[in-house]
């Protein structure tokens, strides 16, 4: 008890944020099993009363795929590099569905936590980047329809698959950086969460998802890496289809914006922080 | 010892309402409004987390609500205090401070030791989930760890006394389980600095004594406790400190006692239990003149609250100048929101077709104990003539508290769903089952 006793913190809450730090790490993992539970939650009631259950996880990049592969693949012949469209378009699908599916939910979770933000205090940030963990799972069942289908179609990965895990570190720093940009300003300005879907869904076209890079113009192909997923879709491809080399200078620029973004996100998210109980 | 639990300096905290200005009325206004209105929304919105100075003067207006201002106190280890004061006192954005959930605008808060709030039980309870993994979510939202909560799992769930439904999804549960389960959750924090608001009213009779148990143990266990509550009966027993806060002030720190009979008698202007007006402001028409109203206890004294098994007169004294043809005097209970709870009228001889002489005159209306709630009421007074004219139009002249000290655990603590709560005599034969 007495250990007890010399361990009690001191809190100050005054107007002014005392804790100038980016992002308070210790205090985040003090609140680990909060995280835990919370993405531990996502994923247990996300499916909850529903006949598929879990294969909702696949449906969605295993129909884009099969529309896509239909529709531009067959139709409209767009060139899938050496490797069948239907594979080119899931290899892409895979980590876009992640992306967007963690930035939709990150887009409402706020809102959708209201009730535990007026009534308890927890680290905020919490709130934005919890379902970018969740969709770890949906992200992780949908990989593994991607080696079936790299077995299926015979397709070998290169040594650069050891790469992965790093692609997918960055798109989970991209989702979670534009997640709580999305996330702080959804709180206040309700337009974000009806915007978000329709950017979301822009933001596709401006990804090699349903095309490959090459068929942008060489000059603008960096402009074009600024966004991450760039990097991060044709390093999987590079990766898991050796369609082509490793996109090292799409990756380095996306790595860069990854990070802006993410503390970018973080410092608006932890500005705005103090304000959410007051506007929700 | 100089060490405070809990220490708060000039805290003020300022709420900005975002209220939107009123409807234009010309086409042209109505089409320009409609065009302006995503920038005007844009303002508005960015508006509700500005507060610098330099704006606050010029919008110093309708605006702005300021839910504290100015208050200070320290409080001790171990010391449990109650808060008390009307709806909207700023009970609720004080322990809203305490706990982190919002930020003070001036002053700040010093606190020792991990807060846990009770703002509101069950919060993050999910319905598919069971209540096995809810009393984790719950537990850890709560700020408890995963190991705190597996070594106090089979307390929580025996103390809730739903052990049996545990495994049970929370949505197939009544609404008293979950709220029981819920509560247990809360009640096995172990934290420094524990906030309560009004959780004490929840569940059955049982289970609140239950409940208030336990609220004693935390606090003889050297905790500090800061407790909100309307229920007199439970912050006399629980605390031994009183803080009373009125439109967002303190305005008294003593003990609990002095500070509930402050409360108790106190009151502000509005609600004062006397109104007196002299011939030139009094409500009048030329047949009539309204001259004061007042709230009367049995015992003869002017009041503004009364316990809910006190019966209290209202008397209204008036002045006929000129003989009115079947004078009706009307009476109405009116909820704070203005909706009228009972009416009644003092117009017992009007189907005679009686005239009322000029004279003087008090008219007594008996309110019998036990019939309202424990609530605060408007008295909305008024006279008129039937089918002939309306003399001094009805309007709300006083605001009524009734409270109820009784310690209450025998019945549900705090307010009864509906505007009255009359007792009714219940009896219970056992039948033979042939209806």
């Amino acid at each position: 008890m007495e250990n007890k006793q010399a361990e009690i913190k001191k809190i100050i809450i005054d107007p002014q944020d005392t804790n100038k730090k980016v992002i308070n790490w210790k205090e985040l993992f003090q609140y680990k099993d909060l995280f835990f539970f919370l993405v531990w939650r996502d994923i247990k009631t996300r499916y909850a009363q529903s006949v598929l259950g879990v294969g909702w996880a696949i449906i969605q990049p295993v129909f884009s795929m099969i529309v896509f592969t239909i529709v531009f693949g067959n139709l409209a012949k767009v060139n899938s590099e050496g490797v069948p469209y239907a594979i080119f378009s899931y290899t892409a699908l895979v980590p876009w569905t992640f992306f967007s599916s963690s930035l939709t939910s990150a887009s409402g979770s706020l809102i959708s936590s209201k009730n535990l933000i007026t009534k308890v205090y927890f680290p905020r940030l919490v709130i934005p980047i919890a379902p970018v963990l969740g969709k770890l799972v949906d992200f992780g069942i949908s990989f593994l329809i991607l080696l079936g289908l790299m077995v299926w179609f015979d397709v070998k990965p290169t040594i650069w698959a050891l790469m992965v895990p790093v692609f997918i570190i960055l798109m989970m720093l991209t989702a979670a950086g534009i997640g709580m940009w999305l996330t702080a300003l959804s709180i206040q300005y309700r337009d974000i969460r009806y915007g978000a879907d329709f950017f979301i869904q822009l933001l596709m076209y401006a990804s090699p998802v349903i095309y490959a890079t090459s068929i942008i113009p060489e000059k603008y192909q960096i402009l074009y890496a600024l966004n991450p997923m760039v990097g991060v879709i044709e390093g999987f491809r590079a990766a898991l289809l050796g369609t082509r080399t490793m996109p090292w200078e799409f990756l380095g620029v996306g790595a860069l914006m990854a990070i802006a973004f993410f503390l970018s996100g973080a410092l608006y998210f932890r500005s705005m922080e103090r304000y959410f109980a007051d506007v929700a | 010892m100089s060490i405070n639990a809990i220490k708060v300096e000039n805290l003020s905290k300022r709420y900005r309402i975002g209220s939107e200005k009123q409807a234009r009325d010309t086409l042209a206004e109505v089409i320009s409004d409609w065009v302006m209105r995503p920038i005007r929304n844009f303002q508005r919105l960015r508006n509700l987390t500005k507060f610098e100075a330099q704006e606050l003067e010029k919008m110093e207006a309708e605006d702005i609500i300021w839910a504290l201002r100015d208050v200070s106190f320290e409080i001790k280890p171990g010391e449990v205090i109650g808060v008390i004061g009307k709806n909207g006192a700023g009970k609720s954005t004080l322990l809203k401070i305490l706990s982190r959930i919002t930020y003070p605008t001036h002053g700040s808060v010093q606190l020792r030791g991990r807060v846990s709030s009770l703002l509101e039980v069950g919060t993050g309870f999910h319905p598919e989930l069971t209540g096995r993994d809810n009393v984790f979510l719950n537990g850890t939202i709560l700020g408890m760890t995963k190991v705190e909560i597996d070594r106090k799992f089979d307390e929580i769930v025996d103390f809730s006394g739903i052990s049996k439904f545990i495994d049970t999804p929370v949505k197939f549960y009544s609404s008293g389980m979950g709220v029981r389960l819920a509560f247990s959750v809360a009640a096995h924090l172990e934290p420094e600095i524990l906030l309560i608001d009004e959780v004490l009213s929840v569940g059955d009779a049982a289970f609140q004594k239950k409940s208030l148990g336990k609220m004693e143990e935390v606090s003889q266990a050297g905790r500090t406790v800061l407790f909100v509550s309307h229920n007199m009966g439970a912050v006399r027993s629980l605390c031994s400190r009183g803080l009373l806060l009125e439109s967002g002030a303190l305005t008294m720190d003593d003990d609990v006692d002095t500070v509930i009979n402050q409360y108790l008698s106190s009151k502000d202007v509005s609600s004062m239990g006397r109104l007196n007006w002299s011939e030139a402001d009094a409500p009048q028409d030329k047949e009539l003149i309204l001259y004061g109203i007042e709230m009367v206890s049995e015992s003869g004294e002017v009041k503004t609250s009364f316990q809910i098994d006190e019966g209290f007169e209202i008397r209204i004294h008036y002045q006929i100048v000129e003989e009115v043809r079947n004078l009706r005097l009307y009476l109405r209970f009116k909820t704070t929101m203005s909706e009228t709870v009972f009416a009644t009228y003092e117009d017992a001889q009007i189907q005679q077709g009686f005239n009322r002489k000029p004279g003087h005159y008090t008219a007594v209306a008996k309110i019998p104990p036990n019939v309202l709630n424990n609530l605060t009421y408007r008295i909305y007074i008024g006279f008129d003539s039937p089918g002939n004219k309306v003399l001094i139009p009805g309007k709300e002249y006083l605001e009524v508290d009734i409270i109820d000290t009784s310690d209450g655990y025998r019945y549900v603590p705090g307010a009864f769903d509906g505007p009255i709560r009359p007792i009714i005599e219940w009896q219970v034969d056992e039948s033979d089952g042939n209806g």
